[in-house]
């Protein structure tokens, strides 16, 4: 490993240490109620304990997070194919894939809850609809982005549609593919917590976002903060693994995928 | 391939763009079999254009073009007998630079293993005989420029077309790069036309200079380079190199003040 990696990787460790660190001295010299504010060990007890329950919910949460990234991705890309296919049906339906954003997904989630019967797939609607337009907006960027003078290559050795499609249009498309793609995972854990917030214990699987409504029924606050927890590191593994896929796939050529020691 | 007929013949071609813009008013020459043609003018006299419609990537909006005999894109449907550099590389920079010399090679559907030996002809043709493996982002400007020719080359054309290939690249790599040019050139027997904005480039090159000139874009005069002593570093510091550039240069100038007064 470069120097530099490990300083990307030890910095923010550093700074993540200190600030659990303060948070637990300040707990106990101003002697703040756990029903308040619990201390970073206090969570972390409270995670070992409750794992069972914490853990199951975290499998649920998880489980509509790459579900619904999964769709957002097969339909996202097949929107931007069509989009690219033709300005017509872009300048079409292009709109309705912005409305798709602007829409609050608090607002329509009720909708789905009740139209669609399996809680599982409800949820992985509303969050299928909140990761979906970075998806289609970035590849068919990336599907357009091809170097002119590339496509003139292209053209004057007759390449077929096909070809073009495979061997350039797809390649041009990817950096900006993972771009979307990193986004998009974010918002996937957003959409499957928010919905679950919404849907409430409607449904049958219990995932995270429902394990921090009850405990706040309760007063479990420990509990709150250990879920919360949870959502935060599946959120950053989840950018992480995003990351790295790109990089695998981008690793050998894109500017993006090139670590800064490198050249 | 007609024998008999000249490698490039232009009928009174000339672009109007739909807005009305006249990036080339009609021009007529020809291009013999073997012949290294320069197109020499400042920017938006529409050399570029001249060349993208011989390439058939841009129709004439009237007048004729025939490429040895043939419309240009007919031409290029029966096994690539032109090809075509770009001003920059533009090499795929998610392929190796072997795939990248390969690539007209596969979009013609051309036997893997015949390709490969064609391809690795090529680079040893450009001295790149060692990089087939790497990225192209790995190789500098001038090694990139070269995996570019290299693919114009895989396809064994009879007419290279170029446009401002070297224009990026700093003088002394660009020096060594004409040179090898030409030596392609001779070895290989190619028709080149070479778009270039460096009246030295063009002196240095060509067997003959199209001197244009811009608003609109027009031929200016056509002017032969024969010079009695080789082409080689030699040649570059003559007598005969600067009375040759001054004439293109006088040309230039010539045509520019006229188009001022004829503005005026």
């Amino acid at each position: 490993m470069t120097r530099d990696r490990v300083h990307r990787l030890l910095l923010p460790l550093v700074v993540a240490c200190v600030l659990v660190g303060l948070w637990q001295w300040w707990v106990v010299a101003y002697d703040i109620p756990q029903f308040l504010v619990p201390s970073p060990l206090v969570v972390a007890q409270t995670l070992a304990k409750d794992w069972s329950l914490l853990g199951a919910a975290l499998l649920v949460t998880l489980k509509v997070t790459f579900l619904s990234l999964l769709c957002s991705v097969l339909l996202g890309v097949a929107i931007a194919f069509a989009f690219v296919q033709s300005k017509w049906i872009e300048t079409a339906f292009f709109p309705y894939a912005v409305l798709l954003q602007v829409t609050p997904i608090v607002a329509i989630a009720p909708l789905i809850i009740i139209w669609v019967k399996s809680p599982t797939a409800s949820l992985v609607i509303c969050a299928t609809l909140v990761a979906l337009f970075p998806i289609i907006a970035n590849t068919t960027l990336g599907l357009r982005s091809v170097n002119p003078g590339l496509q003139s290559l292209f053209r004057m050795n007759r390449a077929t549609r096909w070809q073009t499609l495979i061997r350039l249009r797809i390649p041009s498309a990817l950096p900006y593919f993972f771009g979307g793609l990193r986004i998009s995972s974010g918002l996937a854990l957003i959409g499957a917590v928010v919905a679950e917030f919404v849907a409430g214990t409607g449904g049958t699987g219990t995932g995270l976002a429902y394990q921090i409504l009850q405990s706040g029924y309760q007063l479990n606050i420990p509990r709150m903060f250990a879920a919360l927890a949870l959502i935060t590191a599946t959120g950053v593994a989840l950018f992480a693994l995003m990351g790295a896929l790109s990089n695998w796939a981008l690793g050998g050529w894109h500017e993006s995928a090139m670590t800064l020691g490198e050249n | 391939m007609n024998s008999q007929s000249p490698a490039v013949l232009i009928e009174a071609a000339e672009k109007t763009y739909p807005n009305g813009t006249r990036a080339l008013l009609p021009v007529n020459f020809t291009v013999q079999r073997g012949e290294f043609v320069s197109l020499l003018g400042p920017s938006g006299c529409g050399k570029s254009t001249l060349l993208n419609m011989v390439a058939g990537l841009l129709a004439p909006s009237a007048g004729r073009i025939s490429v040895w005999g043939e419309s240009p894109n007919a031409q290029s449907q029966k096994r690539q007998r032109m090809s075509f550099v770009f001003q920059e590389a533009t090499l795929m920079p998610w392929a190796r630079v072997a795939a990248n010399v390969r690539l007209p090679l596969d979009l013609q559907g051309i036997d893997r293993a015949d390709a490969e030996l064609r391809v690795r002809d090529a680079l040893k043709l450009v001295g790149l005989e060692k990089f087939g493996a790497s990225y192209p982002r790995e190789l500098s400007g001038g090694m990139q420029m070269r995996a570019s020719i290299a693919r114009s080359l895989v396809t064994d054309p009879s007419l290279l077309l170029m446009d401002e290939p070297f224009g990026a690249l700093d003088e002394i790599t660009r020096n060594r790069l004409d040179d090898e040019l030409l030596s392609l050139w001779r070895s290989k027997g190619l028709t080149v036309i070479f778009v270039t904005h460096s009246i030295h480039e063009a002196v240095y090159l060509s067997s003959r200079v199209v001197v244009m000139a811009a608003r609109p874009g027009r031929v200016v005069e056509e002017i032969a380079i024969t010079p009695s002593v080789p082409r080689d570093d030699a040649f570059r510091v003559s007598t005969e190199f600067a009375a040759y550039a001054k004439r293109l240069q006088d040309s230039l100038l010539r045509a520019s003040t006229n188009a001022d007064e004829a503005l005026a």
